[in-house]
């Protein structure tokens, strides 16, 4: 009996190991995965520096936009959608961070404004060709009439010295 | 025997007639494009003429505006009346800002019982990195985010740190572009905000 109290013992901490090994691996596994700079980078392409004007978030050097980066990695990290991190900078810095305006107040004359200007310049070049096909053609100058008796004339003359008359 | 040279002009002068008739029909097409061209270059000028304007200056209403900070209070402007509110725009990734926080914790300490309202807008920055900013400068006067830069549009600063002090009547009493240099400047700001309020 107390010899087989020392195995026992081994057999029950090896049991334990193993147990904690399996427990410490699975909250490991469970652990979502840091996002990769390249995924941060995509949601970061879609927004702008809100400092630095015109320049978009995934290529921006500065010490702000690093910040800014490794935010969308940790909100990536809690399971925030692309969508979702981008209406989040948006409550926090405004519109401008968006790479396109959303279309509301004076935003809608972005959209507007290309497609009318199109169709006023179509209108126009409509309006010119109509004008052109209309204009009146000018007529071939009349070739020299014959009934002319100085041109009859002068042909005879001419007819009679290729003779040789 | 008819006279040529006397009928040329006149069917000229017909047909120049007809060409002008025509060029003053009014069309709604034509119409509409001069409209669209001149409300393009209105909105074109008040843009252009908004983003000159540059800061409020001293004597204008100061922008009123509320505010959460950071430890969730509720502040707002117009509930200070009859104080003077000396109003902070920084970012923790903005270095000039630090050379003039110490000295703002530090007025303050020295002014807040004296009438004085301290509030910090945080502008364009990332939370944690703001309250490290705040702890690394023991900074303990109101702060919060101005979320969507509303404030900063109102104010229509032009980069961080700006530092605006409002009279107790609302006006604006001094915009500083830049950091303050000294806890004496500062202090000489607020001693002139507090003045102007007394008189």
């Amino acid at each position: 009996m107390s010899a087989r109290r020392p195995l026992t013992l081994v057999i029950l901490a090896a049991i334990v190991a193993i147990g904690l090994s399996v427990a410490v691996s699975r909250s490991a596994q469970a652990q979502p995965p840091t996002p990769s700079d390249n995924q941060v980078n995509q949601v970061a392409s879609q927004l702008y520096c809100p400092v630095c004007e015109n320049v978009p978030l995934d290529v921006c050097p500065t010490q702000a936009c690093a910040q800014w980066r490794e935010l969308i990695r940790e909100k990536l990290a809690a399971g925030w959608s692309d969508d979702q991190i981008k209406q989040y900078f948006v409550t926090q810095y405004g519109d401008r961070v968006l790479a396109t305006p959303p279309a509301h107040g004076l935003n809608w004359l972005v959209y507007v404004l290309p497609p009318v200007a199109i169709l006023i310049g179509v209108g126009i070049l409509a309006a010119v060709l109509r004008s052109w096909r209309r204009a009146p053609v000018p007529e071939p100058a009349a070739p020299p009439s014959t009934e002319d008796p100085y041109v009859r004339q002068m042909e005879e003359e001419l007819k009679r010295r290729e003779r040789g008359e | 025997m008819v006279d040529e040279t006397a009928i040329e002009p006149t069917q000229a002068g017909e047909s120049n007639s007809e060409e002008f008739q025509g060029g003053r029909r009014f069309s709604w097409g034509t119409g509409a494009i001069w409209l669209l061209l001149l409300a393009f270059l209105l909105l074109l000028f008040f843009g252009l003429r908004r983003t000159q304007q540059g800061p409020v200056q001293p004597g204008a209403p100061a922008p009123q505006f509320s505010l959460t900070t950071f430890d969730g209070q509720d502040l707002d402007t117009t509930h200070m009346r009859g104080k003077v509110i000396l109003v902070n725009f920084w970012a923790s990734w903005c270095v000039p800002c630090e050379q003039e926080a110490a000295e703002l914790q530090q007025a303050y300490e020295n002014y807040k019982d004296k009438g004085v309202v301290f509030i910090g807008v945080n502008y364009v920055d990332t939370e944690p990195e703001a309250r490290d900013y705040m702890a690394r400068f023991d900074i303990t006067y109101p702060n919060g985010p101005d979320l969507g830069t509303r404030i900063s549009q109102a104010y229509r600063i032009r980069g961080v740190p700006e530092t605006y002090i409002m009279g107790a009547n609302g006006n604006l009493v001094e915009a500083k572009i830049g950091p303050y240099a000294s806890l004496a400047e500062i202090q000489a700001s607020l001693d002139r905000a507090l003045g102007s309020t007394t008189e």
